[in-house]
């Protein structure tokens, strides 16, 4: 009885000095191995009477339990200690670099381009196409400018050998999209059509090349209400402004009646032009083989870097096609920016 | 179009206020660019007389002046080389503020000498571009009075911008009526003059009719052509334009106010009689502007017998010309056809006020009426007696009846607008309504004989009411399908990819130099502008490579060792649509990325670009040959292929290419076809069906050497064919060259039964039938 009760308060003792999971081992070995201390009263059990054996069995296993036990409960504050003391060890500097990967950029007029088509695709329109190299039919003549229209001389144009006897120009506007359309498809139609378009002007405010969306609808009932409606909405949504004012007024286009160019009330209280836009044209729907009689509709352009510019603050146009990395950088967008 | 208030209340009756005439004028489709009022500006400036100017004891060219100031004499130190005793000029005064450098002017001392105020220059008070020495003001202008009010500039000027449908606003008189139409005021009649004719006109011009139907003319003898009075000096001047002499001033005048070129001939210097006809090709001509134009055929041209002396509604000759000797004029007005004039201007590059005028289309009944205002005019200025009209052809009428449906004004305008109210705006503008039943029988008025159709009758009445009264109404259709087409959508989606493997997207110009067109297999006459802005912008790009070439560079210049660029957009082999291809082309160049400090830096290689080109191409498996194009290095590149079909090239760029735009390398690049880029086939939605195999995967090693130029692909693929259903993949690990001409590859096979558990005996069948199969195809020996 006393022996049991002095090895328990000795082994307890003794665990508590230990140091090392080492060092906890061998003392359990020297408890509870097959020559441990607890072993071997086990095995004077057997000298004893059967009665004694009995009442000295029970105690023993309760020993032999409680030090299990407490040799377990060290264990894992030694282990608990020892990983204490290696994760103090491994401590890493997070401030360093991440391994390198950075990301593109996408172009701010790309961006732009997402966007409205986004907008114009949530309001039923869909994206149509034509080449940059056009006859001048589609870029003039079908648009209602004959050669000797004033409006060509405004339109700084390049000229392409002409093939064929036809004149190739590059398009000075996406406009000639509207033609290719109305003559491909019937109406109802409802097209927009981003894209590059050239007038041989260079300086701090015109590129050579430039980006214009062209819009087009063409069915039996659309009308300026609507063409206001469009465009109201579509500025609102691409500005980030729901309150944000435009202007109609009076304009000329020769390919539309009534025409008229549109203005957004600006933060400094000045009204920006930013579009252009009208009826289509009955001469224009005649020349795509369209009845003005049954069918009309609207149709508007604006220039993309203008409203890139516009709502990002960008001040120099001639930077968007410098390929400038600092640029790109700064202004670009990554491709999860997109809606 | 420019004007000034108080011109323009010549003709206009109205007690609106400046912001509510801009307003109209801007809603009437008139939009005003620019207003200014000078008068607060200019208002502390007066006129004074240097009384008299001495030189500076201390400095050559300064002079110390004594300025009646109409009060005092001051004492004011000028550096001005045309300061003189006499002189009546421009002073400011200590404390007034300088309009060009906003400073305020104290009492200050010039080399010693006190000076109690400043004489100005037109370039000081923002009233002109040069500043040689001050002002010479009028010797009758009052001493003390305001310079500004004095020369009439505290008036407001107006700059409106005109829309080339609008030639009938290219005078302030057309403005006025305009803006009466609105109701913001009363157009003031003019007056019908009726010059007293002293003389039958001795001249009686041959005017061929298809060269001018409606041509007039007057002869006025006796006149004095001098300066013209201060008043008609003062107007032009406020518009910004040069008096030059009271009969050019006269023409001016009528060419601003009633939108009505005319042109006045020194009568005594025409040889012979007038001819207007077309001009011959190859005719000499020597214009006012002092250049000689070499005219082309079918020009209207005015001819004595000296030759050609007016280029008529563009410019008149110099050998015709009126100056201060000229007593007898020969004063023209008439109608020239508008698509002549415009070709006329463009192939001469002639831009004047009277072929502005007379292209935009100006009214075919200011003719007559105007010949008969400017001659009373040059009676009451330059005196003489005036002969009587020669007229040939007659007035030309240009309009068309139209037929109009009062329900257009809503069904294509979009707003209500009362029959009655469209009614008098019409009439207000001038139309005539004839015929009004269920359609009206409209007549423009003969200034706007370009209003054809209905839809410009619908203009007229919205542009008057005010766009701002119709209504906005939503616009929106259910869409049916996706704003872009699979198709389309592409080429967002492959930007998009290339975007997230760290390439940045440039847009650059559509076209390059013929020079570097021809190194990227292009330059084709057939795509070289024909008027391009520089060489270096003249010929459709056949790559897209060179300007990102010239990107690259420019960031190297600007110190980047690693650039990463792509473009999405067109190149081009024809002038067809066909001939247009959309590219998705990208350069790597110098570093994959820069200095680290958990990487070693490297170069980039093909193989960085290949990853870009497998992005693109995801899902598909092109074959690849060694025919990629001239800007490639032969041994560093491949062309890709589907059957026939080139999809794209990549490779390391050719070392001759990089010298040539002056870039460091290694540059690799890569070009894609996006629209030869097949479509998925599938019709529907739906993935196919994936097992996934509950048994376990087997993989195991193998290293083979082989010649150095057997593809590793080829090993690949015939490990691959032993079992393609067994097989789920091959990576290649391990690539080493050993020895002189050869290369050992280490593969990793890895086996995924979807039946069963493999066994050591199969897979010990599986491994040979590997080996044998790869000795067969590539000569490859396993390595032991």
């Amino acid at each position: 009885m006393d022996k049991m009760g002095e090895l328990k308060s000795q082994v307890l003792t003794e665990l508590e000095q230990v140091a090392t999971l080492q060092e906890l081992e061998d003392l359990r070995v020297q408890t509870l191995g097959k020559k441990g201390r607890v072993t071997l009263l086990m095995k004077e059990l057997a000298k004893k009477t059967p009665e004694e054996r009995k009442v000295m069995g029970v105690e023993l296993n309760a020993l032999k339990e409680a030090l299990i036990t407490a040799l377990e409960v060290r264990k894992n504050q030694l282990e608990e200690e020892s990983l204490t003391i290696r994760l103090g060890s491994e401590t890493l500097d997070v401030s360093l670099p991440p391994r390198p990967f950075v990301p593109g950029k996408i172009h701010p007029l790309s961006h732009v381009m997402d966007q409205a088509i986004y907008i114009f695709g949530q309001m039923g329109f869909v994206v149509g196409e034509g080449p940059d190299i056009e006859e001048d039919f589609y870029n003039f003549t079908a648009l209602n400018i004959p050669p000797e229209h004033p409006a060509r001389q405004e339109q700084d144009t390049f000229y392409l050998p002409p093939m064929e006897e036809q004149p190739l120009v590059l398009r000075t506007h996406t406009s000639p999209v509207q033609i290719r359309t109305m003559l491909k498809e019937k109406p109802p139609l409802r097209i927009i059509a981003p894209g590059r378009v050239y007038r041989s002007e260079y300086d701090a405010t015109h590129t050579p090349m430039f980006h214009q969306i062209e819009g087009l609808v063409v069915d039996k009932q659309t009308h300026m209400g609507h063409l206001k409606g469009c465009l109201e909405e579509f500025c609102r949504l691409f500005f980030e402004d729901p309150d944000l004012k435009l202007r109609f007024r009076p304009g000329y286009f020769p390919f539309t009646e009534p025409s008229a160019e549109v203005d957004i009330m600006w933060k400094n209280g000045a009204w920006l032009e930013i579009l252009g836009c009208g009826m289509v044209h009955p001469n224009v729907l005649r020349n795509c083989n369209i009845d003005p009689e049954i069918y009309q509709g609207f149709a508007f352009g604006m220039g993309l870097e203008r409203i890139a510019m516009l709502k990002y603050g960008i001040e120099d146009l001639r930077l968007f096609f410098e390929s400038d990395l600092r640029w790109l950088t700064h202004y670009g967008f990554a491709t999860e920016a997109r809606e | 179009m420019r004007f000034t208030l108080s011109w323009l209340k010549e003709h206009l009756e109205t007690t609106a206020s400046l912001d509510k005439i801009s307003e109209k004028l801007t809603s009437l489709g008139l939009v005003v660019d620019k207003i200014e009022n000078k008068t607060e500006m200019l208002a502390p400036f007066t006129i004074c007389e240097i009384v008299e100017a001495e030189k500076h004891p201390n400095a050559d060219r300064l002079k110390v002046c004594r300025v009646n100031t109409g009060k005092e004499i001051l004492q004011v130190v000028c550096g001005a080389s045309n300061a003189r005793s006499g002189l009546r000029t421009v002073l400011a005064h200590p404390g007034d503020i300088i309009p060009s450098t906003k400073q305020v002017l104290k009492v200050g001392k010039v080399r010693d000498v006190e000076s109690f105020g400043m004489m100005c220059s037109a370039q000081e008070l923002l009233l002109g571009e040069t500043s040689e020495g001050i002002i010479e003001v009028d010797s009758k202008a009052p001493l003390g009075e305001s310079y500004a009010k004095w020369l009439g500039l505290d008036d407001i000027f107006i700059e409106i911008e005109i829309s080339p449908n609008r030639g009938d606003c290219l005078g302030v008189y057309g403005i006025a009526r305009d803006l009466a139409a609105t109701g913001i005021g009363k157009l003031k009649p003019f007056k019908e003059e009726r010059p007293r004719i002293s003389f039958p006109c001795p001249l009686i011009p041959r005017v061929d009719p298809e060269a001018c139907p409606h041509f007039t003319g007057k002869v006025i003898r006796g006149v004095k052509n001098g300066p013209s009075p201060l008043w008609l000096q003062k107007k032009l001047e406020a518009i910004g334009l040069r008096p030059i002499s009271a009969l050019v001033d006269i023409t001016n005048f009528f060419a601003y106010d009633r939108a009505r070129p005319l042109h006045v001939f020194d009568g005594d210097k025409i040889q012979g009689n007038l001819h207007v006809s077309l001009s011959r090709g190859g005719e000499t001509f020597k214009a006012l502007d002092g250049k000689v134009y070499t005219l082309t055929e079918d020009m209207i041209v005015i001819r004595d017998a000296s030759g050609v002396i007016s280029l008529a509604g563009v410019m008149g000759g110099e050998s015709t010309s009126c100056d201060e000797t000229t007593q007898t004029v020969f004063l023209e007005a008439a109608f020239f056809d508008p698509i002549c004039i415009a070709m006329t201007g463009r192939i001469l590059g002639i831009l004047s006020d009277s072929r502005y005028r007379f292209e935009r289309g100006i009214d075919p009944a200011s003719t007559l009426r105007g010949l008969e205002a400017a001659t009373q005019m040059i009676l009451d200025i330059c005196g003489g007696e005036a002969s009587d009209v020669v007229v040939a052809g007659k007035e030309p009428d240009l309009r068309g009846s139209i037929t109009f449906s009062p329900s257009r004004i809503q069904s294509l305008g979009g707003t209500e607008v009362s029959s009655q109210r469209a009614q008098d705006i019409l009439i207000n503008l001038g139309f005539e309504i004839k015929e009004k039943r269920e359609t009206w029988d409209v007549l423009p008025p003969t200034w706007r004989f370009n209003v054809e159709h209905e839809a410009d009758l619908v203009e007229e009445i919205l542009r008057v009411e005010g766009y701002d009264k119709i209504p906005s109404t939503p616009y929106r259709e259910r869409p049916q399908q996706k704003p872009l087409t699979p198709f389309q959508q592409r080429r967002f989606t492959i930007r998009d990819r290339l975007a997230n493997r760290g390439l940045i997207e440039v847009m650059t110009w559509s076209f390059v130099s013929k020079e570097h067109a021809q190194l990227f297999g292009g330059g084709e006459e057939n795509l070289v502008l024909l008027s391009p802005l520089s060489q270096d912008l003249n010929t459709m790009r056949p790559s897209l490579v060179p300007h990102l070439l010239k990107g690259v560079l420019y960031n190297q210049n600007r110190g980047a060792e690693s650039v990463s660029i792509f473009e999405i957009g067109p190149q081009y082999s024809a002038p067809t649509p066909q001939g247009q291809s959309l590219m998705a082309t990208g350069l790597r160049a110098g570093t994959f990325h820069t200095d680290h400090w958990s990487e070693k830096k490297r170069l980039v290689d093909i193989y960085d670009i290949k990853a870009d080109v497998f992005q693109i191409l995801e899902g598909l498996s092109p074959q690849w040959d060694r025919t990629a194009p001239s800007w490639y290095h032969p041994g560093r590149s491949a062309a890709l292929k589907l059957g026939s079909q080139v999809l794209g090239y990549f490779g390391e760029l050719h070392p001759r290419i990089l010298k040539n735009f002056d870039v460091k390398g290694p540059v690799v690049a890569f070009e894609i076809f996006i629209d030869r880029i097949p479509l998925p086939k599938r019709k529907t939605t739906l993935k196919s069906k994936l097992t996934l195999s509950p048994y376990q995967a087997v993989e195991r090693d193998f290293a083979f050497v082989v010649e150095r130029d057997v593809p590793a692909d080829n090993l690949i693929k015939a490990a691959m064919k032993v079992d393609p259903s067994l097989i789920e993949n091959i990576i290649l690990f391990d690539v080493f060259e050993r020895g002189e001409n050869k290369k050992s590859l280490g593969i990793r096979v890895r086996f995924q039964p979807k039946d069963r558990t493999l066994t050591d005996e199969e897979i010990q069948i599986l491994s040979q039938k590997i080996i044998s199969s790869i000795a067969q195809s590539t000569g490859g020996v396993l390595r032991q």
